[in-house]
């Protein structure tokens, strides 16, 4: 019974530790004073490998997203003959839904898992106990111009992926299936509003974006040095921040659209 | 320190991500109707235009022959006139044509219908024997900018059942 009280305690007083480490590491990462001259070529170089190389995956999902969302879209609503409600029915399942979280979860497999392996590489390594020998704030140098890559990229990855999955459908639905062109585009600009759907789309990657790169950034500072630990830290990161992308979606979606 | 290369390519991610926003605020398409491009303006007035839409297709016998250009409210009698932008391959509509507001569909969007009535060829070989018909000298052709009078308005579903309940009250 003791023993069952003991690693009750212990698996608690681990997870707050484990809580408490990855504030510290978030407070550190946004609350330190930017050296604008520095801290703009790290930023820049991340901006590259976490936004600019992601591009090819999101252009190549939200495309063939875009496509099938018209395919399947066009078979049940032709049946009411209501095809020209073709484009509001894609545009807003991109804006409002599938562009943010696709876009977060395949963004929490292609940069978040990087993220995690390069700096528990850099941990292993001790790379980030010699900068901390050479005075260097390792949260400053590494971990804020990642997080501040990530709080960029992403918003600007899931508008690329709803615009192509919109030329996605536009292109299976008009070109293809033989929707009109003018119904698509005028019915959807009826019925999609700005602020209520692409800026609520925006603040949604925002929120993805936050949890990722911090889930992310926190497994790779905080992991086990040992090839097996990064990992561990590794397959951490990309399931947990896609189980909260998809709990932190259904909560801000009750928030925003449910009225 | 960063090379030229990657801070180019962050600029070209970074404007493209841009690029999708403004694509999305102002979802913006050209959309032509095809052929040549060249279009001319009728306008008819309605009592009623229904859920008809700026870009709404316009149709003969089902056929795409232009788009909606422009609905605006006549400040005299407050009824809507709508613009209506037609190829110029199309371009002998004579006055007798009428114009009215359809739906595809039970829930299909609104497109206007254009019914040609009398054509007056070009050749002008049967225009004799139409105008003794009509009794009329000739038949003008529809111009830039001209009116269509003969239009017939969206059904309004309210509309219908309380005509149609007042009928039977009637009787």
């Amino acid at each position: 019974m003791i023993g069952f009280w003991q690693k009750l305690g212990k698996a608690t007083l681990a997870r707050f530790s484990s809580i408490g480490r990855a504030t510290a590491l978030l407070i550190g990462a946004l609350f330190n004073v930017p050296n604008i001259k520095k801290g703009t070529p790290l930023l820049i170089k991340q901006l590259y490998s976490v936004g600019f190389l992601s591009l090819i995956i999101i252009v190549v999902s939200g495309l063939f997203i875009g496509m099938v969302l018209a395919l399947q879209g066009y078979t049940v609503l032709q049946g009411y003959g209501a095809e020209g409600s073709l484009g509001p029915l894609v545009a807003l399942s991109l804006l409002r839904e599938l562009g943010p979280v696709v876009t977060g979860l395949l963004f929490a497999g292609r940069a978040g898992s990087a993220l995690t392996a390069e700096i528990g590489l850099m941990k292993a390594t001790e790379q980030l106990s010699s900068l901390e020998m050479m005075a260097v704030d390792p949260l400053k140098r590494i971990i804020a111009p990642r997080f501040w890559a990530g709080m960029i990229s992403m918003p600007l990855l899931a508008l690329i992926f709803s615009a192509v999955g919109i030329l996605g459908a536009h292109l299976v639905g008009v070109d293809w299936l033989g929707v009109d062109t003018g119904s698509f585009w005028s019915i959807m600009q009826a019925q999609v509003s700005f602020e209520k759907d692409i800026l609520n789309g925006i603040v949604k990657t925002l929120v993805f974006a936050f949890v990722i790169t911090w889930i992310a950034l926190y497994r790779g500072y905080d992991c086990i040095p040992t090839s097996e630990g990064i990992s561990e830290a590794t397959t951490k990161t990309v399931v947990q921040s896609s189980l909260a992308v998809l709990g932190f979606d259904f909560v801000l979606t009750a928030v925003m659209f449910s009225s | 320190m960063v090379s030229r290369k990657i801070e180019i390519l962050v600029g070209f991610f970074v404007s493209l991500g841009i690029l999708a926003l403004i694509m999305l605020a102002l979802n913006v398409a050209n959309a032509g109707i095809g052929a040549n491009g060249e279009t001319y303006i009728l306008k008819a007035k309605f009592e009623n235009i229904g859920s008809l839409k700026i870009r709404s297709p316009i149709k003969v016998g089902g056929v795409v022959v232009g788009r909606v250009a422009k609905i605006a409210l006549d400040k005299n009698d407050y009824l809507p006139v709508v613009d209506m932008e037609i190829s110029t391959d199309y371009s002998h509509f004579s006055e007798t044509t009428a114009v009215n507001i359809l739906t595809s569909g039970i829930l299909g969007e609104q497109y206007l219908g254009l019914n040609p009535g009398v054509l007056v060829n070009n050749a002008g070989t049967d225009d004799d024997e139409l105008n003794d018909l009509f009794g009329q000298e000739e038949l003008k052709l529809l111009a830039d900018g001209d009116f269509i009078t003969d239009t017939k308005s969206a059904l309004v579903l309210e509309e219908l059942i309380g005509q149609f309940l007042f009928n039977q009250g009637g009787e």
